[in-house]
């Protein structure tokens, strides 16, 4: 059985101008110590998407569909429950440390808390633990007692990362974790949490707009593009060959160095990424689409099988691979 | 008018548009902090229409030597030129001068006042530099129009009562480049142009900053952390750690085949998903008011921590000595005490 199995989830924020759909019918699934990278931009319903497997949206999202953790349906059960599964069950390293973190609480009260709340100790004990997580995310024991503003941003995503560690969870979900860092720092922490992950045997959930930095990280990828994923499979085969030509468009944004065809041919898509109040007809990618037919303006392709362990949601994928007419 | 390929990045004939003269500026440190070194001695030259990648960490003085540059920050030695001139900071030449070289800022959300139209966005620029600055055009709107359709947003009409939330991210951009562009610079500063930008954004903006190369024969000096953007839209790439240009060269040279430590840790990094081992450099860039003896990059240096240093005797150099400070021009020269130094 999968650790994490998400069926048709659908997320619809209220607007001015009627609900907004935000994630719109996502399957997916994760096994135990799995990495899963998701990639899509800004708008496109990943962090919504993060969010939802804690119950953490704002309060007037509508939430439907069914995410079962361990077989635990996380959209039905009570409250006292979700509180052992944040944390200690699933725990979220959230993109921008700086906003994450308690400006006037040190780091070592804030990495503390989650010890606190769910290992019922005394105030004083988890003093070491919190000292022992310090070092295995590369700080030193006595970072405990400095405030967010005296460390670097590589240093607070290093905390938000003990802080994730802090109650042995089985998923990790990292939303954007270095998208402010330098590229240097940022391969550091990809570095350690990948270390950290695959020790502990933690499935990893990782989200992320660079195809080439989940390609890297992950085993398996899933492209998410308006509120959908349109495509899924093996992480290197994604990259090296991916089947929607969304994906192609993330795969060539940032280019290999040394990639003759990438050099003074910077890569792109006209136009923006869809309002998600504003959703074109047929599928959403067509009016960006190089390759669109005349059916794309009418049809919403769904995820068709396109090969072991892959799927993709373009009406060229049905038409390239005959048994995939009956998905 | 197309400067052809192999010309690009080679051996320009021309003397540089741009200039940094072993440049320096300082800022004053905190208490007990010594003075920090943000610019610590650059020569930089930036060619007709060439695009130069200045590649680096942040705090490694990029942003404020391009500032410097722009004639916003004055140097606390070294001299800019223009076009053959010393930049002189008397208000009425440092004004011609901002025309001449424009800045394009990353965010250009917050760049953008919000309450202003599309319109009056590009069309400031034009009202502080006057009648001078309509060149052949007769009318401002004229004039906010060419821009505007220049950097792609056509037809510009459509734009002009627009304000900037009604915009996509990609569309900001093109709106401050218009800025830019709508007084006919000669060079343009572009610090992060698409640091901002969603993936499939970023390349359409890309092709705009290679256009504007290629028709209007501007020359870009394009400050970023990102290599790939370097492999993409430039000639030639500088790479600054800690306040100096530590490599510089054309672009194909030195990121297939860079030499200096931190350049190869740096291409290392961003190529991880071709499978090749990654050079991954600890520790966070040092500050600039402790650059430390000896090479400023020897306490990450993955060369001296290997033992290739030692293996090729420079170890003591490494620890003691400073490496001089790289001349300008477009040739391939690092500043590595592994590498005979080039004069």
């Amino acid at each position: 059985m999968s650790l994490l199995e998400i069926t048709d989830l659908t997320v619809t924020y209220p607007s001015a101008s009627g609900p907004v759909l935000a994630v719109r019918g996502v399957d997916l699934a994760m096994d135990e110590g799995e990495k899963l990278g998701l990639a899509g931009e800004s708008g496109c319903g990943k962090s919504t998407l993060a969010l939802s497997l804690l119950r953490l949206l704002p309060r007037g999202a509508r939430v439907a569909g069914t995410i079962r953790f361990d077989g635990e349906d996380i959209l039905t059960m009570g409250w006292g429950r979700l509180r052992a599964v944040r944390w200690a069950a699933a725990s979220i390293v959230f993109q921008g440390a700086m906003h994450a973190l308690n400006p006037v609480r040190s780091v070592g009260d804030q990495v503390a808390e989650p010890i606190l709340v769910h290992e019922k100790v005394p105030k004083a004990a988890p003093r070491r633990k919190v000292a022992e997580l310090l070092e295995q995310v590369g700080l030193a024991p006595s970072t405990a007692r400095a405030y967010p503003h005296q460390l670097s941003g590589g240093q607070r995503q290093r905390v938000m990362i003990a802080m994730a560690l802090a109650c042995s969870p089985r998923l990790i979900v990292a939303d954007e974790p270095t998208s402010a860092l330098d590229v240097m720092i940022q391969a550091q922490i990809l570095r350690l949490v990948d270390r950290l992950v695959t020790d502990r045997g933690i499935s990893l959930l990782l989200i992320s707009h660079d195809l080439s930095v989940l390609t890297s990280a992950c085993d398996r990828l899933a492209v998410m593009y308006a509120g959908r994923i349109v495509e899924e499979g093996p992480a290197g085969q994604v990259f090296s060959d991916p089947l929607h030509p969304y994906s192609s468009a993330l795969a060539a944004a940032y280019p290999r160095i040394g990639d003759a065809t990438a050099r003074r041919n910077p890569q792109g898509l006209p136009g923006d990424p869809p309002d998600p109040s504003h959703l074109p007809e047929g599928c959403s990618f067509q009016p960006r689409c190089p390759v669109a037919l005349g059916e794309c303006v009418r049809t919403d392709p769904p995820l068709w099988p396109a090969g072991p362990a892959r799927r993709a949601a373009c009406v060229h994928v049905r038409d390239s691979c005959p048994g995939a007419a009956h998905g | 008018m197309t400067t052809p390929e192999g010309d690009i990045g080679g051996q320009p004939a021309q003397s540089p548009i741009l200039s940094a003269r072993d440049l320096r500026v300082q800022f004053a440190g905190g208490p007990g902090a010594g003075r920090a070194r943000a610019v610590d001695g650059v020569n930089l030259d930036l060619y007709p229409r060439e695009i130069l990648a200045l590649v680096g960490e942040s705090g490694c003085g990029k942003t404020t030597l391009a500032r410097t540059l722009l004639g916003l920050v004055r140097p606390w030695s070294g001299e800019v030129w223009f076009a053959g001139k010393v930049l002189s900071y008397a208000a009425p030449s440092l004004k011609t001068y901002r025309r001449q070289v424009q800045l394009v800022l990353q965010d250009p959300t917050g760049s953008l006042n919000p309450r202003h139209t599309v319109y009056e966005a590009v069309a400031e620029g034009l009202r502080i530099h006057g009648a001078r600055a309509l060149g052949s055009f007769t009318d401002e709107a004229a004039k906010v129009a060419d821009a505007l359709s220049r950097a792609g947003l056509r037809p510009p009409e459509r734009f002009f009562l627009r304000y900037p939330h009604e915009l996509s991210g990609g569309q900001r951009q093109r709106v401050v480049i218009a800025g830019a562009l709508v007084l006919d610079p000669q060079v343009i500063v572009a610090d992060e142009p698409v640091a901002s930008l969603d993936a499939s954004v970023r390349g359409e903006v890309l092709k705009l900053v290679l256009a504007l190369r290629d028709d209007s024969g501007l020359s870009a000096l394009v400050v970023t952390h990102d290599l790939a953007l370097a492999w993409n839209i430039a000639d030639r790439v500088a790479v600054m750690y800690l306040g100096r240009i530590v490599e510089t060269g054309p672009v194909e040279k030195i990121l297939r085949s860079p030499e200096h430590p931190y350049t190869c840790a740096l291409v290392s990094v961003i190529s991880e998903a071709r499978g090749k081992e990654p050079v991954i450099l600890g520790g966070e860039p040092p500050d600039p008011a402790r650059i430390p003896k000896g090479c400023r990059f020897h306490p990450r240096c993955p060369a001296l921590a290997s033992g290739a240093a030692v293996a090729a005797g420079v170890e003591a150099s490494c620890r003691g000595i400073d490496l001089p400070i790289l001349p300008g021009g477009s040739d391939a020269r690092v500043a590595c005490h592994l590498y005979p130094i080039s004069s």
